[in-house]
């Protein structure tokens, strides 16, 4: 009788804890979805998507997105161009062509990697990256688009590391038999068997990279130089839709139309990063079969 | 025995690490036959297998001494050209491991690495002729740009025996190749070997002595690492020389 008893508070007790989580989802998205919604009955939803000046204390207000939305997409595209190649190669190097003592010390360190706080990053951008790049290029200032892109490479790379080695490790051993039988070299093998067949992992990792860097809060808002201007460079000084609300939502009223513009700009961010997470999910979901 | 030979080991022994695998192997495999090499699991059937394309290089800690002759070279001498040894000695597995590719891939593949025919109408040609070589080119002409693990096992295996054939090999050698197939895609792929037999040397590994018995012209019994007795497949099932050999046969033990 008591067996049955814990049994039964037991499993209520993980019901619960299920249904938490999915109920404090949902009640997210409908916080959002409500305060976002509010800025258009104020505000046009035409010149909150299609706007191209966001100036959320001038007279009146332009609360204009795409100025946010370039520098978000300018920021991961530049962190992405390098982050993709240096992570995928890595994880060759680890899964495929490292000696087993090798490999162990890379793995750790990435780990290490993912461990470093973005605070810590963005700070090694302001005294460090942004003065040797303004130097270097001979820049205006070091605080754009390209010191964000660099750091943020560096703080997706954990993660396009872990699950890019974790596809080509999954890569069945009978392929590279295979492949090994008919006399194909160890980088024949890697790069027109191993690498298609991991192919879809890889992809997720990538889109997991895009997730985490799109993200991103702290180093971008500490050393792209915050300037919500159409950005027509990666040397130019810009910011980030994520920059924006950590940046601006302690000077709003409650309320206010920029308190709801912020909000606006939040619920694009879900849904851009619901999206890549989606499509991530199913590439893994592909490379498990 | 008077034959023509092929493959020649000269007092072959292979460690895995400390482990002496293979005692002193001298085997002489025969030119255009087919050679079965039977004996208990673990006995070193699949280890002597693969040094004659040297794939035990692959594994760590594994030392070979001795000499194994293909053509009159021997191989194990380290400037060997292992890309083109596999292209001459080619190997089919234990479990059919088509690429996860199309099916005109996993048969491009092995053209592509080793850099043979450019033209494309040639690449079709050798195609079509490494299919209709297994068996398969009615089947699968009109679905080359399928996925080739979709395909049922029986038709894997046939297509990884045509991934080798187009390559043009002297020499065929099978692990197990019906390990993984049910008794009528056996006789089918048994039936096709034989075909195979009249242009290429083959080894098979078995540890069913009915196929042995079946499908092969020689047969050699391997025991505890050791060639204990090489004959005419006939001989060795119906009058074998060693008591070892007819006791395993028989079915006293393995």
């Amino acid at each position: 009788m008591l067996k049955r008893t814990s049994e039964f508070v037991i499993e209520a007790c993980i019901k619960l804890s299920g249904l938490a989580v999915i109920i404090f989802v949902v009640a997210i998205f409908i916080f959002l979805l409500k305060d976002a919604l509010s800025l258009f009955g104020v505000h046009s939803i035409n010149d909150f998507l299609f706007g191209k000046k966001w100036l959320p204390i001038s007279e009146p207000a332009k609360f204009g997105v795409i100025p946010l939305l370039l520098g978000s997409l300018y920021v991961t595209v530049g962190a992405i161009v390098i982050c993709v190649p240096l992570g995928v190669c890595s994880a060759m190097f680890i899964a495929e062509v490292a000696p087993s003592h090798l490999k162990h010390v890379l793995k750790s360190l990435v780990e290490i990697l993912a461990a470093i706080p973005s605070v810590v990053l963005g700070f090694i951008g302001i005294v460090w990256l942004g003065p040797f790049l303004r130097n270097t290029l001979n820049l205006s200032t070091g605080m754009c688009g390209l010191t964000g892109s660099l750091l943020l490479a560096f703080m997706a790379l954990p993660t396009v590391i872990s699950i890019s080695e974790d596809a080509l490790i999954g890569v069945p051993k009978a392929f590279k038999e295979a492949a090994f039988g008919l006399g194909a070299t160890r980088w024949q093998t890697l790069w027109r068997i191993v690498l298609p067949s991991a192919s879809s992992g890889i992809i997720a990792a990538v889109m997991l990279g895009i997730g985490r860097v799109i993200g991103e809060t702290m180093v971008v808002m500490m050393v792209t130089g915050n300037s919500p201007v159409i950005p027509t460079s990666l040397l130019q000084p810009l910011r980030t839709l994520t920059a924006t609300i950590a940046g601006e939502m302690g000077e709003t009223v409650a309320g206010s139309e920029h308190y709801f513009a912020l909000f606006a700009v939040g619920l694009i961010l879900f849904i851009i990063t619901f999206i890549i997470n989606f499509i991530a999910d199913i590439c893994l979901r592909k490379a498990r079969k | 025995m008077e034959y023509e030979t092929k493959i020649e080991t000269w007092n072959l022994n292979l460690y895995y690490g400390d482990f002496l695998a293979l005692k002193n192997v001298n085997i002489r495999i025969p030119h255009r036959n087919i050679t079965a090499i039977i004996g208990p699991s673990g006995c070193g059937k699949s280890t002597l297998l693969r040094c004659f394309n040297r794939m035990n290089d692959l594994v760590e800690h594994i030392k070979v001494e001795g000499k194994i002759f293909i053509e009159g070279q021997n191989i194990l001498v380290p400037t060997t050209d292992l890309i083109y040894l596999r292209r001459k000695v080619g190997m089919v597995f234990q479990r059919p491991n088509v690429f996860d590719l199309s099916i005109y891939n996993n048969l491009r593949f092995g053209l592509r690495i080793h850099r043979m025919l450019k033209n494309k109408n040639d690449i079709m040609q050798a195609i079509e002729n490494g299919l209709e070589h297994v068996g398969l080119w009615k089947e699968l002409k009109d679905k080359l740009r399928k996925n080739a693990r979709t395909l049922s096992l029986e038709q894997q295996q046939r297509l990884c025996i045509a991934r080798v054939l187009i390559l043009k090999p002297d020499i065929i050698l099978l692990d197990e190749p019906c390990s993984a197939l049910d008794p009528v895609s056996t006789l089918k792929i048994e039936e096709l070997l034989r075909a195979l037999r009249t242009e290429y040397s083959l080894v098979i590994v078995t540890h069913n002595m009915q196929q042995a018995a079946r499908v092969s012209d020689y047969t050699g019994f391997l025991y505890l690492g050791q060639l204990v007795e090489f004959g005419d497949t006939d001989q060795i099932f119906t009058n074998p020389k060693e008591k070892l050999t007819e006791n395993y046969i028989s079915g006293h033990f393995g």
